[in-house]
């Protein structure tokens, strides 16, 4: 009754609240200062596509379409036909990227690994038009980032 | 006449600038100590340290379209900020920042106020009251539900917390013996043990409290809270939006500076050794830690419901200062009490 009183009056449970913001304030603060300074990304961090090639320069892609059948944004778009050697090539792999929802199942359907997502993100552009990839830029991204992507290709086969 | 005229714009100037710095960077620093106490940085990007983000706050408001709806009332909606501005402001007129003897020009020690009424207490009681007309008048002029609904809201709580606060004050006069601001301060001379914080201590908390819900701070803002679709100012934007922070913050600032004045020694030092620091620096010093605890409320508690609100006003601060009101009066009276309340009187 008596403790009742004395922690109504002398606002007790406001205090500890107020305790504990107070020790807050003096916590080491988390926050990451995004341009400066940027989060530790996982090898499986989804973002922007590339087409790998070979060693020896030859793509990948075989144009099986298993990943544009497989795309639940409908983002990709594929057309193929048979290349002098015999051998079937794409003569059309664009991705939409305003429709992509980088759920990275081509990634995952795809099997001679062709078509990957990379760790890069900050690829915003002025226009929508500039985030229609084709064939070219997507192959572009493949050999700017092959080394990446071979090293997260590599750090995540043991557990694929 | 005309140097008299310039002496008292400059005293004027001398007050009204620095509080509106003052308000430009409460609102930095308030946004750096919840940053802080959310275990962010805060504003940190404009400027050193973020310094320069209120100019660019402010800027961003002047440039901002003021919109003033169709079916408004248009002078009532341009004039009731400006309503909720004004008392803000002037009830600074009477606020002694400290004494001084200009370096000795003076040889008795003048209070530093621009008017150092003889009751000076009552003139800011009846002063903060007004700037509830320029919300009411918000409401009513934006010819909106949820405005007029919002201004309704505030005016009980405004009135409300306004009563608890003035009995509040009367255990002041009662033991202070004056209704001047100087003479209370005086009142509290000799050391932390003086200050009226220790006979009025329920009194400092339900005043405090109380300026909370009249400036419309944390716990209590119910005057500007989101999911009751803002307040009295929904329709208002760019810078008559910001005049009413501006009048919110200004009332904080008078809040804080009267609650030193009254409760916590005003312009004396909590040991009379140090009162070779000048008084303005302790005054200010004590203001600027309440804002801080105004802040630091912001950043710890929930806002309350309307009810709820209402009966702390009513069924718990108001019997509350009127009990001690009539405890205060039983020592004072009482031969063999008094010798305790003497310690604090002033006026025997």
């Amino acid at each position: 009754m008596l403790k009742r009183a004395f922690k109504t009056w002398f606002l007790w449970e406001l205090l500890i609240g107020l305790s504990v913001t107070g020790r807050y304030l003096f916590k080491k603060k988390i926050t990451v200062e995004y341009p400066e300074e940027k989060t530790w990304l996982s090898p499986r961090f989804r973002g922007l596509h590339a087409l790998r090639r070979y060693e020896s320069g030859e793509e990948r892609c075989i144009a099986c379409k298993l990943c544009e059948v497989v795309c639940p944004a409908l983002a990709i778009t594929i057309e193929s036909e048979e290349r002098d050697d015999g051998s079937r090539r794409t003569t059309r792999y664009d991705i939409d990227m305003t429709k992509c929802i980088y759920c990275g199942f081509c990634q995952e359907a795809c099997p001679v690994d062709a078509i990957v997502e990379t760790q890069e993100f900050e690829y915003a552009t002025e226009t929508r038009g500039e985030l229609y990839y084709t064939k070219d830029m997507l192959l572009a991204n493949g050999d700017r980032y092959e080394p990446q992507i071979a090293a997260n290709l590599a750090a995540d086969a043991r557990y694929s | 006449m005309a140097i008299q005229a310039g002496i008292w714009a400059l005293e004027i100037l001398a007050i009204a600038v620095p509080i509106a710095l003052s308000v430009a960077y409460i609102t930095y620093f308030e946004r750096r100590i919840i940053g802080w106490i959310q275990v962010r940085k805060g504003c940190n990007r404009v400027g050193p340290a973020g310094l320069l983000q209120p100019l660019a706050d402010g800027l961003k408001l002047f440039l901002k379209e003021t919109i003033i709806p169709a079916r408004a009332n248009k002078l009532l909606f341009v004039g009731a900020p400006i309503l909720a501005l004004t008392p803000a402001l002037i009830a600074f007129a009477v606020v002694p920042f400290g004494e001084t003897t200009l370096f000795g020009f003076w040889d008795e020690p003048h209070v530093m106020a621009i008017a150092h009424l003889n009751v000076g207490l009552l003139y800011i009681l009846a002063i903060s009251s007004l700037s509830v007309y320029g919300f009411l008048m918000a409401g009513w002029a934006s010819n909106s539900k949820y405005a007029i609904m919002g201004s309704i809201r505030t005016t009980c709580q405004m009135i409300s917390y306004e009563i608890a606060m003035g009995f509040g004050l009367v255990t002041v006069m009662m033991l202070a013996g004056s209704l001047d601001l100087a003479d209370i301060v005086h009142a509290q001379q000799g050391g932390l043990l003086h200050w009226y914080m220790i006979p009025l201590f329920p009194i400092l908390l339900v005043f405090f409290i109380s300026g909370c819900a009249e400036a419309g701070r944390t716990p209590f803002d119910l005057t500007e809270t989101e999911e009751l679709v803002a307040g009295y100012h929904v329709e208002y934007s760019g810078m008559w939006f910001a005049t009413f922070s501006l009048a919110e913050y200004g009332a904080m600032i008078l809040i804080s500076l009267m609650t030193s004045i009254l409760f916590l020694g005003g312009w004396y030092a909590p040991i009379p050794a140090l009162d070779i620091i000048p008084g303005t620096f302790w005054l200010l010093g004590k203001a600027a830690f309440l804002i801080f605890v105004f802040i630091w409320f912001r950043a710890t508690f929930p806002r309350y419901r309307y009810d709820q609100m209402m009966r702390l006003g009513w069924k718990i601060f108001l019997p509350w200062t009127l009990g001690w009101i009539f405890v205060v009066g039983v020592f004072i009276y009482t031969p063999g009490l008094d010798g305790i309340i003497n310690f604090w009187l002033a006026w025997r």
